[in-house]
């Protein structure tokens, strides 16, 4: 398939990507348990248990954190750590400095779920953490950078792959997000007011959550695509001038299109506008990722039947598809008009985060859990296609369900009577998405049940590894 | 906005677009020196990448998103100060008052300019304005018996005001219950209506400073003791003696001034708790009522119409 360059052995630090790689699996069971905890708990409230650090609005932000930065942002160290080192064919830059990001960020999940749920809150969305985490975040993240572009520095190849050019875009503006965004006076230890106000404040946030979206749970997932895709399928990559195309413009039109969070708010005109037609034309250069990606199976489509790991992979890209096509619409202010502060938002995030991230995580995990713990397979390919339907049948049943409730919310926020009244109370709206708020608990708890069997897959796997370890047998794994 | 940062906005955004499509164009030809569909000549780990062209369909579809977006910025504003060939705007975004605002959207109906805001209040005052103002023309008693006028008095009600008085309007902690014969205001129907148009300050000071701990018991059982409630007497008794400066809003027998919107005291109803601990916590820190003014955003024809569903509430 391709020329092979005679290699000498390298000695690859998989010290810190197992540790991230065990984390991931944990952080992604807690912080989908959570998930299912407050779904359930706007089902039956009385599962808030009249304790402060029980209720919905403490725990939210616990589950947002718990699985983006816990979760996806380890799944993401894990990955770009393997990937810069199997692809630049060297050692990581430094390997203090890899530890210290581990230990550094498994410190700020361990301060979020300590902070969040007594109410310590900086109240920004998906940047609640307090200043003196945040200062954390900023150096772990930095140590970061310069752990994978160090290791970029002193590659041994002549180029630098696809996947490192969206894991080192990701790295720069997560980090430039960050820091804009949570700049902060601090009042006491764990108070501190934004430094921004006002509409601009708002614009910031949005500048900044969007991007997270973009950058973090976009961005670097590609780059975990562009290498587990084609090494699951063992095809070549289907076009290198497509890769070229859709992530300059897919990271040049990102960060633009933040406003269309801010439709019809006190945000001038122009500003929603320029977000919009943004968000719009950022439809193509995201469509150009998932074309390459599943393109890449071309000659290799056969494989789908008996792999239920390149399964996972090709089914995430389907509903990257899905979601990139879905946000550019609902950024178009008409459709926002009906879309926003429903359901149907969150059934959008979650059709990326559990059908894009969580997918393509998984399928990656179940990829280097064998071959990073002297392993050939994983215990048991059986149970991966269990996961693998758990999942999926969880993620459309989450899904459809908000997109129900959520355009069914619109409508009757918006329904209006022959003299102009409003025909539902906003109170009439929220008994009428029981149902579906039902429905989604049901979607969460197929997706955590696949998570648990995904843990014990991966243990079984790993115990096996330590036998032939301690057996002092090494197991080839390709 | 000043013209150093309308010029930012407008050369950052084209000059965004033009390299994308640079960009674009230059991807679609082959400038590497691999024939097309051929391996590139560089492997990592394993994987290769073929330089396959762009896929046909996917650069029309990048082309009509730039058209789109271009014709958009042209039309509408999004380039810095550029208002749009248009001439749309969402709404008159610098008003400060309802003055500020009527002046400028006979402004922007002068110069020709969109304003969708300014369209959507005018289609409906167009639309709905009528039926209000057929209903102004009938008294509020006459209008609590009119079934269709109480269908949309209550539509309104459970839009603007359930929120603090609750959708049975039975009120909660610090939120009068307006189906009860108790008005801190008054129950007629001008009272009413006086309170939804001007809104209401309902303001009890604050004892603390000037009367000690006990003394504010002792206050605090002689005021539950009027509405006939069983208290300890003795300091009933001694707070009588202070009751004095109590009485000149809630009046001698205590049973209030609706001028000042001054409570009843004697008729066990308890805009902040009734206990004797709730009643002590009120003469201590005071309480602060602020029924909010709706004249400037419902409009006087539709108050009409709330006032008589509230009204029919506690005279049926």
């Amino acid at each position: 398939m391709s020329q092979t360059i005679p290699q000498q052995p390298i000695e690859y630090n998989m010290k810190v990507v197992r540790q991230f790689t065990v984390m991931t699996i944990i952080w992604g069971i807690v912080g989908m348990a959570l998930g299912v905890l407050i779904a359930a708990q706007l089902v039956w409230p009385e599962l808030n248990f009249n304790t402060p650090w029980l209720t919905y609005s403490r725990l939210r932000p616990l589950h947002t954190n718990a699985v983006i930065f816990a979760f996806g942002t380890s799944a993401l160290f894990a990955t770009s750590y393997y990937v810069v080192q199997k692809t630049c064919r060297t050692r990581l830059f430094s390997d203090k400095l890899a530890a210290f990001t581990f230990w550094g960020w498994q410190a700020v999940i361990l301060s979020a779920v300590i902070t969040l749920p007594l109410g310590i809150t900086s109240t920004k969305e998906y940047a609640e953490l307090e200043w003196p985490i945040d200062i954390l975040i900023a150096v772990t993240w930095i140590a970061y950078a310069i752990v994978f572009f160090g290791t970029l520095a002193i590659r041994k190849t002549s180029h630098i792959y696809v996947a490192n050019w969206f894991y080192g875009g990701f790295i720069v503006v997560i980090a430039m997000l960050h820091i804009v965004n949570s700049m902060a006076v601090p009042v006491s230890f764990m108070k501190s007011y934004s430094m921004y106000s006002g509409a601009v404040d708002a614009m910031i946030q949005w500048w900044y959550g969007h991007n997270a979206v973009g950058f973090l749970l976009t961005a670097g997932f590609l780059g975990m695509m562009y290498y587990f895709v084609p090494k699951q399928a063992e095809r070549p990559v289907y076009s290198y001038r497509l890769s070229v195309v859709h992530f300059w413009a897919l990271i040049s039109l990102y960060i633009w299109a933040g406003p269309h969070h801010l439709h019809y708010t006190a945000l001038p005109d122009w500003t929603q506008s320029l977000g919009m037609v943004m968000s719009v034309i950022l439809f193509v250069p995201s469509w150009g990722g998932m074309i390459n990606g599943i393109m890449t199976l071309s000659g290799a489509w056969h494989k789908l039947r008996t792999d239920p790991i390149l399964r996972f992979l090709i089914v995430s890209l389907s509903f990257y598809g899905m979601s990139t096509f879905e946000g550019p619409m609902m950024a178009i202010k008409s459709v926002n008009a009906l879309s926003h502060y429903t359901d149907w938002t969150v059934g959008h995030v979650h059709s990326g985060a559990l059908g894009w991230v969580a997918m393509i995580t998984i399928g990656s995990m179940y990829y280097l859990v064998p071959r990073l713990f002297n392993q050939k397979q994983l215990h048991s390919i059986k149970l991966v296609n269990v996961h693998f339907w758990l999942h999926t049948i969880g993620v459309v049943f989450y899904i459809v369900s908000m997109w129900i409730s959520g355009v069914m919310q619109g409508l009757m926020w918006r329904a209006t009577n022959a003299d102009g009244t409003l025909t539902y109370s906003f109170v009439e709206s929220v008994q009428a998405s029981y149902p579906f708020w039902a429905g989604r608990f049901v979607g969460g708890v197929f997706i955590v049940v696949g998570m648990l069997i995904m843990a014990y897959n991966c243990y079984q796997t790993i115990q096996a590894g330590r036998r032939e370890t301690a057996a002092g047998n090494v197991v080839q794994t390709a | 906005m000043s013209s150093f940062w309308s010029a930012w906005i407008i050369v950052l955004t084209l000059a965004t677009l033009v390299a994308l499509i640079w960009l674009l164009r230059w991807n679609m030809k082959n400038y590497t020196h691999i024939e097309e569909g051929q391996e590139m000549d560089h492997e990592f780990d394993g994987i290769v990448e073929i330089n396959n062209p762009l896929p046909k369909w996917w650069t029309y579809l990048f082309w009509a998103c730039f058209a789109w977006g271009f014709l958009y910025l042209a039309l509408y504003p999004g380039l810095g100060n550029f208002q749009g060939l248009l001439g749309w705007k969402s709404s008159n975004q610098d008003v400060q008052s309802l003055e500020e605002s009527r002046q400028a959207m006979e402004e922007a109906q002068e110069q020709g300019l969109i304003v969708e805001y300014d369209r959507a209040v005018r289609d409906a005052e167009e639309k709905y304005g009528p039926i209000f103002e057929a209903f102004a023309e009938q008294s509020i008693p006459e209008l609590a018996k009119n079934e269709d006028a109480l269908d949309v008095g209550q539509r309104l009600f459970l839009q603007n005001c359930a929120q603090c008085h609750g959708s049975n309007a039975m009120g909660g902690p610090g939120f009068p219950n307006l189906t009860d014969d108790d008005w801190l205001y008054g129950g007629e129907p001008h009272d009413i209506k006086t309170s939804l148009l001007q809104g209401r300050q309902g303001n009890m000071p604050a004892f603390g400073e000037q009367f000690t701990d006990q003394q504010i018991t002792e206050l605090a059982n002689y005021v539950a003791s009027l509405s006939g409630r069983n208290v300890d007497p003795k300091l009933a008794e001694a707070g009588k003696q202070n009751y004095a400066v109590c009485a000149a809003c809630h009046g001698q027998d205590g049973k209030g001034n609706q001028q000042l919107g001054a409570p009843n005291l004697t008729d066990n109803v308890w805009l902040y708790g009734g206990s004797i601990n709730k009643i002590e916590e009120t003469l201590h820190y005071g309480r602060n009522g602020v029924m909010p003014a709706w004249k400037d955003i419902l409009g006087e024809d539709k108050i009409h119409v709330v006032s008589a569903y509230i009204y029919s509430l506690s005279n049926d």
